[in-house]
């Protein structure tokens, strides 16, 4: 006893002597001191999860908010601490910033973990967090603004000299000043409307004789759509590619890029499976993209971490689009390919740390590919499918990564995002990520609900995208071809009725109804005539 | 035990009895060698003359599916003792019923009862995780009855019409 006594105190004076020996410890002991001890986070699902993971990871206590129907998620079972915010309407419970304040308050956190979505990229919610004497884990509320106006970021990122697809940019005067402009950039081209959207007011011209007309065509349709004929004229981007790029900012300026994230794979402009690095880009295109995107951080003083986002042809130029002032769902394809974890470096940059590295140090290895899993009926024109998960087989093995808020026998709401998990493969090269993907999906199984898995098996099956063939218009394209049929195992069919009897005789629990055609409509057997037929099995 | 499996609208008849080591089996009168294990609640282990397969099994609200690997089947077991008669093939007689496919909320009703209306027309949308569903009516024929009301929250399988 007295010699273990000792020994303690011996090594309780160790550390002090050791540690300012060299700056790095002076540094870590620093960082030790100022990090944060107790982080909310306001948001729900798998990217909560993905977070309170990072906390944990850290020893940092972990704050869930929930809303009424979500007091069994997953993200509440998983953390130190958690308060309900409200009903299940998201206006009222996750976008409800008072509430949330309050929450912070009442639980003494340091900081405000937002995810992505809800009150991610609401400068308004960050300031609420400052003036609460909560850090917000993102950029300065500035920051936000300034790339949340189209027209804002514009002019300060053209000063900064970031591409913009070549075009007016303002109202167009005439059919003529409309042909000259369009000669200077070369067709095909669009006509947009200024205070368009949503495809109103929008004409391709592919050649000059076609300008005067569709000039007209779209101011009217401008006119009467938006009260306001002012037509602008953009260099149409033929079958483009979308491909962002991931950036760090620490709060001392200091930026880095992460290489970029290809993500042409959409439906209803909502991504589906990304991919990092993009086939298209080679480390030339990667460098060059990759400062265009730390000079618009730079210029927007942009701080943690966020994603520019940029439009690219098929001569491979880029075009800023927007830049994403949050982490992004698919920041796991990047974690992959350059071993960082980037929920812990937004924490420790939000804490008032340095980079710890400098851009010579990031290097990309191997090739990432993430499915977005969503409650959804592929067969059925992408039908929403909540409901209860009955049963859920999750894969696992070498290059797998998942990043879930489901479980078994969790009842999927009808009031969020229909995102459930993101599965994530990775390997040496990209056919090695894709076939541990499909090696994946094959093992993942959802019971109950429909999901979205077999549009991965094929896609992950289609030549053009193992070709690397990609652009925005892929997945509409493959969606209208034919489904292939499954490659039907013609004994499958006799192995599902056999398995259909062993079931009846070992796990007969299960009520046997009728198939889909007529519908749930139909009642289920009566307790009493389950109860006689039970005894006629016997 | 002898049963009668439909499998998507194909019909077996299969004859099954636990033997002393594993099982008797007979498909549509042939012999099988079987083994068959039940690892855990909807998931079955089967070894089919040395073929191994891992079988699931889902119900919801208005179906069983058996899936071997990643093909689905819709099945239905009968014990042939039932009198349950059959389900009939030509649906295009007689009503039909609009079923909600999933949990949300009626935001329009498109169609009135008593109404003319093409198959494939739209007669009401649902809305269920931020996104708008148009239900389509499965026939052409006449609204007979629209019980969704515009504003009402549905379950999956609730009744929303009857086209006949």
């Amino acid at each position: 006893m007295r010699f273990s006594a000792h020994r303690v105190a011996k090594r309780a004076q160790q550390p002090v002597l050791l540690a300012v020996r060299r700056m790095e410890d002076l540094a870590r002991l620093q960082a030790a001191l100022t990090m944060f001890k107790k982080i909310l986070i306001a948001n729900r699902g798998e990217i909560a999860v993905r977070v309170i993971r990072a906390c944990r990871e850290m020893g940092i206590a972990a704050v869930a908010v929930y809303s009424d129907v979500d007091r069994a998620a997953l993200h509440v079972r998983k953390a130190d601490e958690a308060y309900p915010i409200g009903p299940a309407a998201a206006i009222e419970s996750y976008l409800n910033i008072d509430r949330i304040i309050d929450v912070a308050k009442h639980s003494r956190v340091d900081a405000i973990h937002p995810g992505y979505g809800f009150l991610s990229e609401n400068p308004r919610f960050a300031r609420a967090c400052a003036d609460a004497g909560v850090k917000f884990i993102g950029p300065p509320a500035a920051a936000m603004e300034r790339m949340g106006s189209k027209t804002r970021a514009r002019q300060q990122m053209e000063q900064a000299g970031v591409p913009f697809v070549p075009g007016t940019a303002r109202a167009l005067e005439s059919a003529a000043e409309a042909t000259r402009v369009a000669a200077s950039i070369g067709y095909p081209v669009m006509l947009k409307a200024a205070a368009g959207g949503g495809g109103k007011g929008m004409r391709l011209v592919r050649t000059s004789g076609e300008m005067r007309s569709a000039l007209e065509a779209a101011q009217s349709e401008a006119q009467r759509s938006f009260g306001d004929a002012e037509v602008y004229l953009e260099k149409a981007i033929v079958n483009p590619r979308h491909i962002e790029v991931q950036v760090l900012a620490d709060e001392h300026g200091h930026t880095v890029f992460l290489g970029e994230r290809e993500c042409s794979i959409q439906r209803r402009h909502q991504k589906v499976l990304e991919e990092a690095p993009s086939p298209m880009v080679d480390a030339l295109m990667r460098r060059r993209m990759g400062e265009v995107a730390v000079r618009v951080a730079q210029a927007a003083g942009y701080s943690n971490a966020g994603t520019v986002e940029f439009l690219v042809d098929e001569q491979r130029n880029f075009y800023f689009l927007e830049m994403n002032t949050r982490l992004q769902v698919e920041h796991p394809v990047t974690e992959f390919t350059t071993g960082l974890d980037l929920v812990q470096l937004q924490i420790r940059i939000a804490a008032g740390e340095r980079l710890p590295f400098q851009q010579e140090d990031i290097s990309i290895r191997g090739h990432a590919i993430e499915c977005r899993i969503y409650a959804e009926d592929p067969d059925n024109n992408f039908f929403p499918s909540p409901g209860k998960i009955t049963l859920l087989l999750a894969p696992s093995g070498p290059g797998i990564r998942r990043d879930s808020g489901m479980y078994e026998g969790w009842n999927v709401p009808v009031e969020y995002d229909p995102l459930l998990a993101k599965l994530i493969s990775y390997g040496t090269d990209r056919a090695q990520a894709i076939s541990r993907l499909l090696r994946a999906l094959h093992e993942y199984f959802v019971g109950g609900i429909k999901t979205n898995i077999s549009l991965f098996r094929r896609i992950l099956n289609d030549p053009s995208f193992q070709e690397g063939k990609l652009d925005t218009g892929y997945l509409d394209r493959l969606l209208n071809l034919a489904q292939p049929t499954p490659d039907a195992d013609p004994q499958a069919a006799e192995v599902a009725a056999v398995a259909a009897g062993v079931f009846a005789m070992l796990d007969p629990e299960a009520p046997v109804r009728g198939s889909s055609a007529d519908g749930a409509g139909r009642i289920s057997p009566s307790a009493w005539k389950r109860k006689g037929r039970e005894e006629v099995l016997q | 035990m002898t049963y009668d499996i439909l499998i998507d609208d194909r019909s077996y008849l299969l004859e099954l009895r636990r033997a002393e080591h594993g099982w008797e089996c007979r498909l549509n009168g042939q012999a099988i060698k079987l083994d068959a294990v039940l690892a855990r609640r909807d998931v079955l282990s089967v070894i089919i003359e040395g073929r191994a397969y891992e079988i699931k099994r889902e119900r919801t609200a208005t179906d069983l599916h058996l899936w071997v690997g990643s093909a689905r089947y819709a099945v239905q077991v009968r014990d042939p003792r039932s009198l349950r008669s059959r389900r009939r093939g030509g649906d295009d007689l007689g009503p039909r019923k609009l079923v909600a496919p999933m949990p949300g909320k009626v935001v329009r009703v498109l169609a009135r009862q008593d109404t003319e209306v093409e198959a494939g027309q739209g007669l009401l949308v649902v809305e269920a995780m931020k996104m708008q569903n148009e239900i389509k009516s499965p026939k052409k024929g006449v609204v007979r009855k629209m019980i969704a009301v515009q504003g009402a929250n549905v379950n999956a399988g609730d009744v929303l019409a009857i086209v006949e």
